[in-house]
């Protein structure tokens, strides 16, 4: 049964149409990728579902039924790329994970759930009264997931959650993610550029080019067996090993 | 820690000092001296200045520079809650496009720039004249007055604070407009509103002392400086100082409110560097290479690099000793996490870093010229200019927005190689064309942020190419960009590489990258080489336990998906706080005592290859341990 479900969303700003007539499910305990340049409408899409952009026409449900949009009740959540924007400065990490519970808790109650979502992210509870700037991107990415998870969400959307990130930091942030599904049973939708990346979390990958979804399906076989012209050019586009014929025209030289 | 910041300059001391003085007479100056002010003597009526009355008397025989002092109060206070009005007004004007609907909102933003396009005066006597005469109406009208332009200052604030991603992050859980307003803007804008609340303040005092002065302002029998000033007027020429104390006392406490409010601006501005720059003495205690000598048949050779930023407490040792080699024509890469030194080693080579930051090296040669040596750093730029080409990762900051494109790389040919307008033009565009830029004629005439940011690059590469490079440094050239698009600008430099023989220093922190474009690679950790090695070993042939690391932790198009990615636990070290013995051990699974206490030298093997490792080579536990990244 599908969870989110993009029913042939468009969104326009003005008389530039971002999203035309977009499809696109993600299943229970799934994590959907979503790929394509920048500009082809992958954070619109995202933001759409949480209400951040402007549906033109077309629906988006959560178990069939719209996304709800009020109240404390919000079982979409969103984490964004940039680590250094994605925490008020001026707030405790505790503060900030709190500030998204869907229930008031007494201080006590509240506190053992903030450790709770901590250690969820593998952060030490001792974090709880630091502020985001004692934090390394990594770590604010995994406090912005734990105030994502105080929601107890049904699906997460992470745009683009590990492209502002050291390399020696993604993989701790991949893995968090890929654990999260299997402890959690989370729905996700992970929107990178990053293919390799995707390849390792998602199980379904949806490419998205100008605004139109051009091609979905299983990870393995949209990557391995690409039938659309864009996906084709995106998959050659990678650097590293499996790309030897790029390689030679890199380093081809007098 | 601000307090002291502020303090510690001269104009956050000199006006806190004033503002100290101005607020303890205003508080204290009706008790002091409210009798002697109000005291009449018949007998000495608009006397001039003497022992006793320093600035003379009024009419009525009082001692004036008392009542300037008593003055102050109702001058301070008048000028404070004229400010209030301002802010509370502005605050609610600026904050409510945020609150209300979207059309309404733009009501309102409209309403508050066309207000602020009046004179100010002009609203002011307007609302005075509302109002009526007296200081509570000519409090409302400055007040009211002044609220436009702090609306629109909070409206600035607060649509820039509402773009960044915690705003929409509390909306998404479902947090109310009012509370997201109250908890996430108005602490994240408080800053600079009290800031110019301080300045406007010293305005505004200078505003009523005019109203009074007019005759709008405090009646008698009260009276502010601006209604001393009138009364002072009429025997200007006979006593100037009855008029000119008042004004002075104007003056000062509006200097008080500007000074401290500066003070504070510079305390809370960000990028703004304090005048005082310490001078550290050389340090020349750990060099562990052996002077070397340029290399031969290199373009470049670089021999123990030392780049040292200056520190509030300690100095810090960015880049500690950097040594190697591009060949004529090879491609060597730069790896290593952000703050690892890569940036800074290029831009030194490149001789980009200015005061206060140090930069020191054995030798620095670069096609056979020494850019250490002396010389005047314009001839150096002129030389380097043409033959060292630069490329960073986000191009918006390379380009000067003001500018269109095509005078910009035009600008290079005519300082370095002195043709004409016409001539460098021209080339620019031919340049374009090289870059595979389309329509470049029409692109040569359009603004930085008409191009898309992979076009951007392609410019700044063609920048590059208005010379003959022999080298190009380029620092994350597309670490901003799409792979098809990063695919395109390293096909474009891996072409223009071919057509020039210009060798290559590329930094990147993505291993896939180096390893797909580069021969060989320097891996930095801590400001130091780690390890330097062929391309193609970089995968399979690391020795530095960091280097295999940061290989293990980059998921590929080959990656197991049955096992947990690498990660290296642990945080960077500090530059600022190099531990001893060697800078990994911290984050290293085969780290000992002896790895904690002493530094492994960077050592050559004979083929070449480098590596600074006590145990480099040996095996890595099977089971690296995850911790917090
Ligand atoms: N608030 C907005 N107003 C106008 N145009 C927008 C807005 N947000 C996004 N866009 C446009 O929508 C397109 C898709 O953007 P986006 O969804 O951010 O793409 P991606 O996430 O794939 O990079 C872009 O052309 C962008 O300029
Ligand atoms: S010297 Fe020791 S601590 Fe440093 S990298 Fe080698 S084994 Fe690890
Ligand atoms: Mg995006």
């Amino acid at each position: 049964m599908s969870v989110l479900s993009f029913r042939d969303v468009s969104v326009r700003y003005g008389s530039h149409t971002v999203l035309k007539g977009v499809s696109l499910d993600v299943a229970e305990g799934q994590t959907v990728g979503l790929v394509g340049e920048s500009g082809s409408g992958k954070s619109t899409m995202a933001r759409a579902a949480v209400g951040l952009a402007p549906v033109t026409s077309g629906q988006i449900l959560l178990n069939g039924h719209p996304v709800p949009g009020r109240g404390r009740e919000r079982p979409v959540q969103m984490v964004f790329q940039d680590p250094y924007s994605s925490l008020d400065p001026r707030m405790t990490v505790g503060e900030s994970i709190a500030e998204a519970m869907r229930d008031r808790l007494g201080k006590k109650a509240r506190q053992a759930e903030i450790a709770r979502l901590l250690a969820l992210v593998h952060l030490d509870a001792s974090r709880a009264g630091d502020l985001p700037s004692r934090l390394s991107g990594g770590q604010r990415q995994r406090v912005a997931l734990a105030r994502a998870l105080a929601a107890r969400p049904e699906v997460i959307l992470a745009d683009e959650i590990t492209s502002a990130l050291d390399v020696s930091v993604q993989g701790a942030v991949l893995n968090l993610v890929r654990d999260m599904r299997r402890d959690l049973g989370l729905s996700m939708l992970f929107i990178s550029h990053n293919l390799a990346v995707v390849r390792y979390v998602a199980d379904h990958v949806a490419v998205l080019y100008a605004g139109e979804i051009v091609e979905y399906g299983p990870t393995a076989q949209v990557l391995g067996a690409p039938r659309h012209e864009y996906t084709r050019t995106l998959i050659d586009a990678i650097p590293g090993p499996g790309r030897s014929a790029h390689t030679m025209t890199l380093k081809e030289q007098t | 820690m601000r307090a002291s910041r502020v303090l510690l300059r001269p104009v956050g001391f000199a006006g806190f000092g004033l503002l100290a003085v101005v607020l303890f007479v205003a508080v204290f100056g009706p008790v002091l001296w409210g009798d002697r002010a109000a005291v009449v003597e018949t007998g000495n009526l608009l006397d001039g200045p003497s022992a006793e009355h320093w600035i003379g008397t009024d009419n009525l025989g009082r001692d004036l520079f008392s009542r300037v002092l008593v003055a102050a109060r109702l001058s301070i206070v008048l000028a404070l809650a004229a400010t209030a009005i301002s802010m509370v007004l502005g605050i609610v004007l600026g904050a409510a496009p945020m609150l209300v609907g979207r059309r309404l909102g733009r009501l309102i933003t409209a309403g508050v720039n066309v207000l602020v396009a009046f004179p100010g005066v002009l609203l002011v006597l307007f609302f005075a004249v509302i109002f009526g005469v007296g200081a509570r109406g000519a409090a409302l009208a400055v007040g009211l007055a002044g609220a436009p332009a702090f609306a629109r200052l909070c409206h600035t604030l607060v649509a820039a604070v509402s773009e960044r991603d915690y705003i929409a992050a509390a909306r998404i859980a479902g947090v109310s407009k009012i509370r997201v307003l109250v908890r996430h803007v108005l602490p994240n804008i408080a800053e600079p509103l009290i800031v110019n609340a301080t300045m406007a303040a010293g305005g505004v005092l200078l505003t009523f002392a005019g109203l009074s002065f007019l005759g709008l302002g405090v009646q008698a029998p009260d009276y502010d400086w601006g209604k001393l000033m009138q009364d002072g007027l009429n025997g200007i020429y006979v006593h100037p100082l009855a008029a000119l104390g008042p004004g002075i006392a104007v003056v000062l406490a509006g200097l008080a409110f500007n000074l401290t409010g500066e003070a504070f601006a510079a305390a809370f501005g960000i990028g703004e560097t304090s005048g005082r720059v310490r001078r550290e003495a050389p340090a020349t205690a750990d060099r562990e290479h052996a002077v070397a000598a340029p290399e031969p048949g290199a373009v470049l050779s670089v021999g123990d690099l030392r780049v040292t930023i200056p520190g509030a407490q300690n100095p810090i040792r960015a880049v500690r000793g950097v040594t190697f080699a591009v060949r004529d024509g090879e491609a060597v890469g730069v790896v290593g996490e952000s703050g690892s030194g890569k940036s800074l080693t290029a831009l030194a080579v490149a001789r980009l870093i200015e005061q206060p930051i140090r930069v020191e090296a054995d030798h620095l040669v670069f096609a056979g010229e020494d850019l250490m040596a002396g010389g005047d750093p314009e001839s150096l730029r002129k030389r380097l200019g043409t033959s060292l080409a630069v490329v960073f990762q986000d191009p918006m900051t390379s380009f000067n927005p003001a500018h269109r494109v095509g005078p910009q790389l035009a600008e290079v040919s005519r300082f370095h190689q002195g043709l004409s307008r016409r001539a460098a033009f021209a080339r620019a565009v031919d340049r374009l064309r090289a870059v595979k830029i389309r329509e470049p004629e029409r692109r040569a005439r359009q603004y930085p942020f008409e191009f898309s940011g992979g076009m951007r690059q392609r410019a700044m590469i063609g920048m590059g190419l208005m010379g003959t490079p022999r080298l190009i440094i380029a620092d994350e050239p597309t670490t901003a960009l799409d792979v098809t698009v990063q695919r395109q600008v390293l096909e474009l430099l891996a072409e223009v590489r071919r057509d020039t023989g210009a060798a290559l220093l590329l930094i990147s922190h993505d291993v896939s990258v180096v390893t797909d474009v580069c021969d060989r690679v320097l891996v930095m950790y801590a400001g130091r080489i780690v390890e330097e090695l062929p391309a193609a070993d970089l995968r399979t042939l690391a020795r530095h336990p960091y280097t295999r690391a940061l290989v293990a932790a980059v998921p590929d198009m080959e990656t197991d998906l049955t096992r947990p990615l690498a990660v290296i636990p642990g945080l960077p070290v500090d530059p600022a706080h190099i531990p001893d013995g060697c800078a990994f051990a911290a984050r290293c699974p085969l780290a000992d005592d002896r790895c904690r206490a002493v530094e492994p030298p960077l050592l050559s093997s004979p083929a070449g290859d480098r590596v600074a490792c006590h145990k480099a080579g040996q095996p890595l536990p099977a089971d690296t341990v995850e911790v917090t990244a």
